[in-house]
């Protein structure tokens, strides 16, 4: 992965790509925080950390400074396993509205559910 | 003798606690953009606006205490560097982030403590006031502690540029413990501490910290003091100008 990034007069083009040879980054971490006690973990964003212990802090000061969260999970974005192909994956499901309880009488006693 | 021109003792006692960390506020501040990471700057710019959220109750108190005639940013700009009465180690330049980091992890293992002391104040603001800060040092001295050790125990490199900028804040440690008579006559009463009674403590958290970090505690040879008199080292002087050159140059200006 590189950027187009302005390259200053003096300034040889290599010296300002992201993610090349010339990148000392650290690994990526997914942040995952709850908001408070009761609710899950929700995935905000990711930040880059050196270990657990550091991806933790800069999860905290990255997206709890607003006190948006009581407790952050990190996980390194290498280990999460995300779905692909779409197509097979999700859409079977869109002609399936019968697996909704949607054809359900709710009962006026019954309230909001 | 002390230069500082507040009216009473406490006012005196809480601006020079208020100069700390307004001090080390502006200097973090400085650094932001340049942190070797994203997420490091946005630490760093935290630990700054913890610092000035301090100064900022520490000076509103202090000018109340000192009858009302200035405010807290009176206090914080139209004071000179001789009367500014923080702690020399807080003012010192960082040439990089190892000496940030160690300049921070030095006042960190200071600031967790004094804090704690402080907490049991007899006077409410001032326990109220470093009840909260506690809790902030309590995370800052992890952080700072977290990067000495990697840095100390990381690379070749690392660990030598670490080790030298230990070594260069190290004679500004020892003015931290020193008391004086308003030091003394505060604990006396209650309302401060003998910044002497925390050095044990600070010990304890930096000797373990550098021994994790594979790093060597500097002797304690010549130690540098002076700034609770205002006699400051170079860089204030020159770290004021030019924080509080709107002041100077359009007085009264706000937004």
């Amino acid at each position: 992965m590189s950027y187009d990034v302005p390259v200053a007069p003096g300034d040889k083009p290599q010296d300002v790509q992201f993610g090349g040879a010339t990148d000392h980054g650290f690994p990526l971490w997914e942040v995952f925080v709850r908001a408070k006690r009761g609710l899950s973990h929700t995935h905000v964003g990711s930040i880059h950390a050196p270990d657990s212990e550091t991806a933790i802090q800069n999860a905290r000061d990255g997206y709890t400074r607003r006190a948006e969260g009581v407790s952050v999970w990190v996980v390194p974005s290498m280990e999460i396993v995300a779905s692909d192909d779409a197509e097979s994956m999700f859409e079977p499901f869109e002609d399936k509205p019968y697996r909704h309880p949607t054809f359900y009488e709710i009962p006026e006693e019954v309230g909001q559910l | 003798m002390n230069t500082v021109t507040t009216n009473n003792d406490l006012a005196t006692y809480i601006v020079r606690h208020a100069d700390d960390n307004v001090v080390i506020g502006q200097r973090l501040a400085t650094y932001i953009s340049r942190a070797p990471e994203l997420e490091e700057d946005l630490a760093v710019g935290n630990l700054s606006l913890d610092h000035i959220g301090v100064a900022d109750h520490l000076f509103t108190y202090a000018a109340k205490v000192d009858g009302g005639e200035r405010t807290g940013d009176d206090l914080v700009m139209l004071r000179s560097e001789r009367e500014y009465t923080n702690l020399l180690l807080v003012e010192q330049r960082h040439d990089g982030f190892g000496d940030l980091i160690a300049r921070q992890f030095l006042f960190d293992a200071y600031q967790l403590p004094l804090w704690e002391a402080l907490s049991a104040s007899t006077d409410e603001t001032i326990a109220g006031v470093s009840q909260r800060a506690a809790k902030e040092a309590r995370y800052h001295l992890r952080h700072s502690s977290m990067w000495i050790v990697r840095l100390g125990d990381g690379t070749e490199e690392s660990h030598r540029r670490i080790q030298a900028s230990i070594d260069r804040m190290w004679r500004f440690t020892g003015e931290m413990f020193e008391a004086d008579d308003l030091d003394r006559e505060m604990a006396s009463s209650g309302v401060g501490v003998d910044p002497s009674t925390l050095k044990d403590l600070w010990e304890t958290t930096v000797d373990a910290v550098l021994e994790e970090a594979t790093l060597t505690r500097p002797e304690d040879s010549f130690q540098t003091s002076g700034g609770r008199c205002g006699m400051h080292t170079e860089y204030l002087g020159q770290m004021l100008s030019e924080m509080q050159w709107l002041q100077r140059s359009m007085p009264g200006q706000s937004w």
